[in-house]
Order: structure tokens, then sequence, then C-alpha cells
């Protein structure tokens, strides 16, 4: 067992960074992520073997090597492919690596575990061949494949352009870009968006690429069906409105083997649930997110939480929270003066409040659409694992489920491997219109495992003779 | 190199072959096991448990498990596993 005085876990930009500047005041820093290298979703390396031509290497991948780098040249114990399970008291944290399984100890702990994505089910929406915008991003730009030969790409948001821009500067096919938003949403959030002109610019480069390769743009439209049976052949689409629900225009189906979709993202905040911090619902945020003040400080004695997986805000928003956290870590532990931290921290203050405008436009249209969650088909699947359809759902409710939890129990929605990731918004959101809001709906209740992990890698190689047992008391 | 894998601007690792119910299948390393069956063609990677309806990668970042698939006997998330050579990987879950 490893005693530090910090945990963080997640090493994404605001992981990262909570490390980083707890590690330079002093602090005995362990930086745990389930990725061989730092860097999160966004700037995620490359795995060893793939390497990326320098000509083609954006803003993106430099800014992923200055991580690697600074979290290579600084004191912090870096621990990567660690799959943390458990995290009990005030803190143990259990994970599984390549050396078997690992604990670690320390009274400060930093969640900084991202966002996952929302998408609201449709028919065949289980169909091979769908996957979410974030995993095309990673197909893109850590494995070098672009999702299909022929994809929709689909939802809302900066993303839908950037899949879309890559896969064609990739080779490959762009049936379709399907638009939640409207060419209004887009203009209502330039004057915010212009407060971050390299990424404006990004933004107007992905869609001069996009309009020079001709690629049909459908605004307020969603994807209403896939059909295929082992794998997506076909995507339909109609027009919605603002909240995302048909207005019963005429549809339209794309031939394409891939649709890249997501409906925005939520805070993946597990760590605490599992540990029982107090949340709140902050649509804003994306979701239920812990309460937090201004440097990150949990309402559990020790626990900071950071980034998307606290407040969904972006890249930089989520370095400059992991920073302020850091100091706030080595502050509280005594090993940083106040006054240092103090000033450090209203810089990082002043640039976060300034990064948020950019990340409140760009939320807005990302924003969650109940009118969609409202729309889903009697029949159609909504929790993946265990194929619970939204008529049992229905069911369930009428027959008492009141609260989130409690529609677990009665339907097994959320109780599969994915531990209620993919369905737990959906689920919320259909249930809160029979409680009356999604405060009254509630949350899954975190519990470990909070990855699952083989038994084996738990309990490694053993045989029962190594098992001692104590000779028996002389009678 | 398959339609998927994108030509220019990356540099592959070497090529590795693993079986996949039987057939031999190349991939090169520094690929996921899930982004090297998507560019070999295997889409599907198993059934879902409770109506036998055909599911893929959906994720790709761990977190979902619609990927997991057996390896050497094993239920792996075929996205968190390198390719290698010599894998025998089965496109089946828990079924």
């Amino acid at each position: 067992m490893m005693q530090a005085d910090l945990i963080v876990i997640g090493a994404g930009p605001a992981g990262a960074a909570a490390a980083l500047a707890a590690s330079e005041a002093g602090l005995l820093v362990v930086l745990l992520d389930e990725d061989a290298s730092p860097g999160g979703q966004v700037y995620r390396a490359p795995p060893a073997g793939l390497s990326v031509a320098p000509d083609t290497r954006g803003a993106d991948e430099r800014a992923g090597d200055a991580l690697r780098e600074a979290v290579a040249a600084s004191a912090v114990v870096w621990k990567g492919g660690a799959r943390v399970w458990s995290i009990s008291g005030a803190f143990r944290v259990d994970a599984v690596t390549a050396a078997g399984s690992e604990s670690f100890t320390a009274p400060r702990l930093v969640a900084a575990t991202g966002a996952h994505e929302r998408l609201v089910p449709f028919p065949g929406w289980t169909t091979p061949g769908v996957i979410g915008l974030a995993a095309a991003t990673i197909l893109l730009k850590s494995q070098g494949m672009v999702p299909g030969r022929r994809t929709v790409v689909a939802g809302c948001g900066p993303l839908l352009a950037a899949v879309a821009a890559k896969i064609v500067a990739g080779g490959g096919a762009v049936a379709a870009i399907i638009d939640l938003s409207g060419p209004g949403d887009w203009l209502k959030a330039l004057p915010a968006m212009a407060s971050r002109p390299d990424l404006l610019r990004q933004g107007l480069g992905w869609a001069l690429k996009l309009g020079a390769a001709c690629v049909p743009v459908l605004f307020r439209h969603t994807v209403t069906a896939v059909s295929g049976g082992e794998a997506c052949e076909a995507v339909t689409v109609a027009p919605v409105d603002a909240e995302g629900r048909p207005t019963g225009g005429r549809s339209r189906v794309f031939a394409a083997d891939a649709l890249a979709i997501g409906h925005g993202l939520v805070p993946g905040s597990e760590i605490p649930k599992l540990l029982r911090a107090e949340h709140r619902f902050e649509p804003e945020a994306g979701g239920w997110a812990p309460v937090r003040d201004a440097f990150g400080r949990c309402s559990v004695a020790g626990l900071y939480t950071v980034g998307d997986g606290a407040a969904v805000a972006g890249a930089e928003p989520a370095r400059l929270s992991g920073r302020l956290a850091g100091l706030a870590a080595a502050q509280d532990a005594g090993r940083l003066p106040a006054h240092v931290s103090a000033r450090e921290a209203g810089e990082a203050r002043a640039a976060l409040d300034k990064a948020l405008v950019f990340a409140g436009a760009i939320n807005r249209l990302m924003r969650a659409r109940p009118a969609m969650v409202e729309e889903i088909a009697k029949d159609t699947v909504i929790c993946r694992c265990e194929d619970v359809r939204r008529g049992e759902i229905e069911a369930a409710i009428s027959a008492g489920a009141r609260e989130i939890n409690q529609l677990k129990h009665f339907t097994r929605c959320g109780m599969g491997p994915c531990q209620g990731r993919m369905c737990g918004e959906t689920a919320a959101t259909l249930l809160a219109r029979h409680v009356g809001s999604r405060e009254a709906a509630g949350y899954w209740t975190g519990r470990p495992p909070l990855r699952p992990v083989p038994l084996a890698d738990l309990l490694g190689e053993f045989d029962y003779g190594d098992i001692p047992v104590p000779n028996p008391a002389p009678l | 190199m398959t339609a998927l894998r994108i030509a220019d601007g990356f540099r592959r690792g070497a090529a590795v072959t693993f079986d996949v119910d039987g057939v031999a299948v190349v991939g090169h390393r520094g690929e996921t096991l899930a982004a090297a069956l998507l560019a070999a063609g295997f889409a599907r990677l198993r059934h879902s448990p409770r109506d036998f309806s055909p599911r893929g990668a959906y994720c790709f970042m761990g977190a979902c498990q619609e990927c997991v698939v057996q390896v050497g006997g094993v239920l792996r998330q075929s996205c968190q596993v390198p390719v290698e050579d010599g894998l025998v990987v089965g496109l089946k879950g828990s079924l």
C-alpha cells in the first residue's frame, strides 16, 4: 500500500493540472488513469506503434505532448493503465494495474474522471456501426481510422463539425451532418465563441473543409431510425423543432455503414457519488453535478472534483479548475502559504471565468432536450445492457417506482455492466415526467466496482496450498 | 490497409496476426482490438444477453462494455485490449 499526500484520478487536462500544481507545492502526488499515457480523451496520446506525421499534428496534439512532458518532468508518481475499481474511507484507492492489484492511500483525493456522452435512444441505436461522437474522435485521432466507409454524423455541438471534417480529411465519406440546432442557434452562440478566436478559427476551418467536400448539413433535424440487422445500413432523419421534437416534416434516408451521434455530455461524477458527496441537478453543467466551492472542494472533507467530471465545460476550463484544486489541496495540507495560493489562484480564477464564456455558449448548443426523451417509442431499448424498453420503464413507474434506484430494482434498467452510464439520463428524464422533477427522480447510488474487473485480476496467481492454515490448538 | 485505415498522416506499427473465430485477421501494433476488428469488417462483436440483438463497439473508451469479446477465453473489453500476434478472439460476450 502506497501512502501519498494526494491521489488524483484521471489524467486529462483537469487531473494533470491538479497533480502538477500540488506536486510543485511539495505534495507527494499519485496520478492514476486507465489509459497508458496522460492526456484524457481530448489530448489522448497515439498508442505505441502508431505515430502521427508532424505536418498533420494540430493544436490538440501539441497540447497533449506538452501535458505529457510536464507530467514526466515532475515529481508526480504516474500510474498509467490503472483501472480504479474501489475507493473507500478517507481515502483508500484500489486499482488493477499491469503489476496486479495495487492500493494507494492519501488524506486528499481529486476526482477528474471526465464526462460521458448523452444519447437519446431511437429505433436501431443498438445496431453495430452506431457509435458515439466521442468514440468517433478516438477512432480518428488515436487509431487513425474513419468510423465507416460512409458515415452520418449527427447530434449537436462543435464535435459534429470536428468529426465530419476529420473524416473528410482522412479520405472517408460523410453522407450528411444532422444537427439538432439551427443556424440561428449557432449565430446566437457566435459572440461568446468569439472570446476564443483560436477555437472559432478552428471551427471555421472545419466548416470550410466540409463545404469544399459538399457535405450536406441538415439543421434542426434528428436521427429517427437506423436500419440494418447485423450492421448499420441506412439512417433515417426528420426535421425537429427547437426542443428536438419531430415536426412531422418529410423524413429522408441516407445510406451509411456508420452513424456517429451524440446529444451532449454528462459529468461522470461516479467517484463523488460513490463517496456520498452532496450533488445538485445543474442542467447548465450537463446534469447532476457534485456541490463544490470555487476550488472544487466537495461536501466530503478532503475530496475535490474538477474538469468535465464536475461540470461539463471543455478542456481549457478543465485545466484551470484542476490547477485551482491542486493549489487548494496543497494549501489545505498546510504546504502552501495562503498568500502564494491566493495570488496563483486569483490568476487561474480570472482565466477560468474568461474561458467559461465560451463553454457556456457551447453548453447551450449541447443542452439536454427532454422533449426528445418524451418522443421515444414504447418498444425502443433504453438500457442497452439489459435490453429494457421504454414500455417496461413506464409500466414500472405505473406500478409505483418513484425514484431512479427503485426503478432499477423494478426493471434491471441500469443494472448491467455499464452500470447505468449509458441509460441513466434517459431513465431519469422519463421518471421525472411522472414525479415532477429530476431532483425527485434522483440518481443512481454510486457503488463499487467503479469499473468491472475480472476476479482473477484481483486474486492474482495463487494456489490453495498458499493459504496459511494455522495448526490446530493442542487438545 | 483497408478502407477504414487513414492512409495519410499516420505511420502504423508492424502488422500482427490474430485469430477471430478461426479466421486469421491482420491488424497493426498500436491498434486496439475493437478498432482492428472494425477495420477488418467485424462490426458485430456479440449479442445482447436478453434480446440476442447484435452489438458492436459503441463508446471506444471503456465505459459502455458493448465491445466485450472473449480473448483467450476471458471476457475483455476489446477497446481496451491492444492487438498482439497470436491473440485468440471469440466474438462472443457472456452468453
